[in-house]
């Protein structure tokens, strides 16, 4: 994982400090079977990822503080551990109830350096930061990098961008908003960059898709 | 009381759904997502022991216990067969471990582990095929440093495998590899596509469903997604090609599928049968029938 060589963050902590016979300020609950539903959430994932630009059904976690939406915070819990630190973005950041949240429930790490996270949760994915301030891997270990998850108010197929690759038979499109102004120049990166790169997983209400780095757009006409 | 809890209780006490505890899941989950975004490419990953030896299918189990859901319907061959010790013994582990309904027919599985083999029957999308791999290396024999060899694939330097193909067709006259014949998946990594028959490598290419490859000892996760190019090595004067069999199945007629020696007694009788178990009894229930036993010779 990328964040191996990374200094930890000073971690704040996560709960409020208790007082006797009191339940702590509340942080939401996480899966209601963890096993179970961490496994229904990997399985939409890897579909995903599997089947790039093809979007899977997900249930959300409808208790995740926001503006963490339901998709990426189960998205997190799923995947996300001490060994897989998380970062936030700017609008995720300034809401103290996500990381408090997240930390209680995944024990990973929020970390302030993008290049640090195995996963980065995005909820506007209008303000991303450039794909060079993640991890795209080395030569050697194209899998140290990060995973992108960015949560888009819709997905909608057969309409936008026209995707080819491993997991499309032929082509298939994808509609999705918002993304990053630069999308299709990232798109482009990875592919220039394959086997480095970036793996992008776009969370709609109810759905996500998989944008993997072998993943090309394809020019329209 | 929920379907879910239902199953849980079927499955052994005291043990987390599917065996591996949660964090190892996480784990390992994590590296089939890198494995499946970078196509061939072998993952690293922090392969634990299970309650069997390696080369027993370590890899596969564990990959399998990080897919599984209680909703899964799970087969597993061993060589094409679903009634040898290696696919009876994976198949009740997670019988017990998980409660997941389990199937030998292919069509049903949504699962499917195995070892050496992919079904005759064609796979489908909503398909995952878990491969066993004990050496999930292609150019380990070749190249026997880890440091070197991720270098060499790093660079996409796959010339020394080239060479051990052509040793083959200056001293046989043709590519005398039969198994574990080398692969470049989606035109970038070369991948071991585990001891398969080479007869089996054409089903990887465009396949609908997902391919996962699990080495345990060797601690490497990889992946074929569905819809991709798989290409066998060769050379425009020595193409690649897959074994004939100059005869049927003698239980259930079919020319087509791959096929077992099965000696019946030292004076020389044999048969030769389908080696996928599933696709020659389905055969036989629809009233194919082969030929039998051929007379012994003389």
């Amino acid at each position: 994982m990328p964040a191996m060589n990374a200094a930890p963050e000073a971690i704040p902590p996560a709960i409020p400090p208790a007082v006797p016979g009191t339940i702590p300020a509340a942080i939401p609950l996480g899966f209601a079977e963890p096993s179970l539903d961490s496994q229904r959430v990997f399985r939409a994932v890897l579909e995903a990822l599997a089947r790039p630009g093809q979007p899977q059904r997900l249930a959300g976690l409808a208790d995740a503080p926001r503006p963490l939406t339901p998709e990426l915070a189960a998205i997190a819990l799923a995947l996300a551990d001490h060994e897989a630190p998380l970062w936030l973005d700017a609008r995720l950041a300034a809401a103290p109830d996500v990381a408090a949240f997240l930390r209680f429930h995944t024990g990973a790490p929020v970390v302030t350096d993008p290049a640090a996270a195995a996963f980065a949760l995005v909820a506007d994915p209008a303000d991303c930061p450039p794909p060079e301030a993640f991890a795209e891997g080395t030569p050697e270990d194209p899998d140290r990098s990060t995973t992108l998850v960015l949560a888009v108010g819709h997905l909608t197929e057969g309409i936008g961008m026209t995707l080819a690759g491993p997991g499309i038979p032929g082509r298939v499109r994808l509609g999705a908003g918002p993304l990053p102004a630069d999308f299709a120049a990232r798109l482009r990166r990875n592919a220039a960059g394959f086997p480095l790169g970036l793996d992008h997983l776009l969370a709609a209400p109810g759905l996500v898709a998989g944008l993997p780095r072998s993943t090309r757009l394809v020019a329209e006409g | 009381m929920s379907a879910v809890s239902e199953t849980r209780e079927q499955a052994l006490a005291g043990y987390n759904f599917a065996y591996l505890d949660e964090q190892t899941k996480r784990m390992i989950r994590r590296a089939i997502l890198k494995a499946v975004a970078i196509p061939g490419y072998q993952v690293p990953f922090a392969s634990r022991e299970m309650p069997m030896p390696y080369g027993w299918g370590t890899g596969g189990v564990q990959v399998t216990a990080a897919v599984l859901g209680p909703d899964d319907v799970l087969k597993v061959i061993d060589q094409g067969a679903d009634d040898t010790t290696n696919a009876v013994s994976i198949r009740q582990f997670f019988e017990r471990t998980a409660g997941v309904a389990t199937t030998t027919r292919t069509a049903e599985a949504t699962v499917i582990q195995t070892r050496h083999r992919i079904p005759e029957a064609t796979l489908r999308a909503g398909q995952v095929l878990v491969f066993q791999v004990p050496i999930p290396e292609p150019l380990r024999f070749l190249e026997p440093r880890e440091t070197e060899t991720r270098r060499l694939h790093a660079l996409a330097e796959y010339g020394l495998m080239h060479v051990k193909l052509y040793e083959d067709i200056a001293r046989h006259g043709h590519i005398a590899t039969t198994y574990a014949y080398p692969v470049e998946v989606s035109g970038r990594y070369v991948m071991d596509p585990s001891p398969t028959p080479k007869f089996d490598n054409p089903k990887m290419d465009d396949c609908a469903a997902l391919q996962l490859f699990g080495a345990g000892r060797e601690r490497r996760i990889y992946a074929v997604p569905p819809h991709t190019r798989v290409r066998s090595l060769d050379f425009a004067d020595h193409p690649f090609e897959v074994q004939r069999f100059d005869r049927p199945c003698a239980l259930c007629g079919a020319a087509d599928s791959y096929l077992d020696e099965v000696v019946l007694d030292d004076r020389g009788r044999r048969l030769f049968v389908c080696s996928d178990t599933d696709h020659c009894a389905t055969r036989r229930a629809e009233g194919h029938v082969g030929p039998g036993e051929e007379e012994a010779a003389p």
